[in-house]
């Protein structure tokens, strides 16, 4: 089988200026056997990403100082939108705007519902907005997130078999629009190669739909042959 | 001592002091974090002095920062929300409303109600900890 298996932890690397709110978060994600590394500001969060400011690192096929490239893989960010300083939209934009650091899908959460914030948010690369507090049945959406961009890191490999098994897989189960690509496991793949902006796109009536967030399926099936 | 615990405990949700997001935090306590509740709790105590105390001062010595006013309560807001307390939490919106509206008077009545329930939620809580640790 070429797939790598999926059985280290997921990394989750969580932003809030708030002390109780980090503490939950950890404990919410931690509950959910995701490794957690939390941090208060959107600054420390760059740092720990490994983010310089410079556009260099991903040139680097070797480092040269540790400092220049993510120590520690971090498969999410979860972050509160309100923070002095860097918001949560700040840091988004950042991770977004860095080559080195776009695959990594964020995730905003905020204690107010506010349309014209959430479409910001999501027009600017993040996976979804959740409103605070967060449940343990919102963390559970989190895992789709982190499983696709693995998945996506896992096609980029270099042998060309896998490559070709993999595109079969990709291109069954197309959609026609943008929303009922999101219903379905199967296009979860060929959404996340192809432009991510228009996919992440959603109304206003799915956002504030009664369980607050994007509707999801829970499980990432994928079709071997 | 148990029926207690959980008498009192049923108490401080039937008569609003508590909401569901206490039940998420209860959720999250099991054998591997036994006193999860109560460390947040604590925590939340602990954190919100300093936020009390600003909020005074504010009170005191420039009460018309309707912003900065708001910008802090909009903390303690979070804060009470996340750990469930209801009461607290709608004070929190009603200081919040004064501020809105520029209100200094209003501000500072309400200012009082917010420190009156955040304190009597203190006592009725570490009433059930002690409860609940001696049922053990």
């Amino acid at each position: 089988m070429g797939m790598a298996a999926a059985d280290d932890q997921f990394h989750v690397l969580a932003v809030d200026d708030s002390l109780i709110d980090r503490k939950l978060i950890e404990r919410l994600l931690k509950t959910s056997s995701f490794q957690v590394t939390t941090v208060d500001s959107g600054g420390k969060a760059l740092e720990f990403l490994g983010w310089h400011g410079s556009e260099r690192n991903m040139f680097n096929e070797t480092s040269i100082s540790p400092k220049n490239h993510q120590e520690v893989e971090v498969n999410l960010v979860i972050t509160d939108y309100c923070m002095p300083g860097m918001t949560g939209y700040d840091l988004l934009k950042k991770i977004k705007e860095s080559a080195f650091l776009r695959d990594i899908p964020v995730v905003i959460m905020s204690s107010e519902n506010v349309p014209s914030r959430i479409t910001r948010c999501l027009e600017e690369g993040a996976e979804e907005f959740f409103l605070k507090p967060m449940k343990l049945s919102d963390v559970n959406k989190l895992r789709p997130h982190m499983m696709r961009t693995k998945f996506k890191n896992e096609i980029e490999k270099p042998e060309k078999e896998e490559k070709e098994e993999i595109e079969e897989i990709i291109t069954i189960g197309e959609a026609d629009s943008d929303m009922e690509q999101l219903q379905t496991a199967q296009s979860l793949q060929q959404k996340n190669i192809d432009n991510d902006i228009n996919n992440k796109r959603k109304s206003m009536d799915e956002v504030l739909s009664p369980d607050r967030t994007r509707p999801r399926y829970s499980d990432l099936t994928v079709m071997s042959n | 001592m148990e029926r207690q615990a959980a008498y009192l405990r049923n108490a401080l949700f039937d008569q609003g002091y508590l909401d569901e997001q206490f039940l998420q935090l209860e959720d999250l306590q099991d054998e591997t974090n036994p006193h999860f509740v109560e460390e947040v709790v604590k925590l939340f105590y602990t954190d919100s002095v300093r936020l009390i105390q600003s909020i005074e001062l504010t009170l005191k010595n420039t009460p018309r920062d309707f912003e900065k006013l708001d910008k802090i309560m909009h903390q303690f807001k979070g804060s009470s929300t996340s750990i469930g307390a209801k009461k607290v939490k709608k004070e929190c919106t009603q200081f919040q409303e004064y501020c809105n509206v520029g209100n200094v008077e209003g501000c500072i009545r309400e200012f009082q109600e917010v420190k009156q329930e955040h304190a009597a939620l203190k006592r009725k809580l570490e009433h059930y900890f002690q409860l609940a640790r001696e049922a053990r």
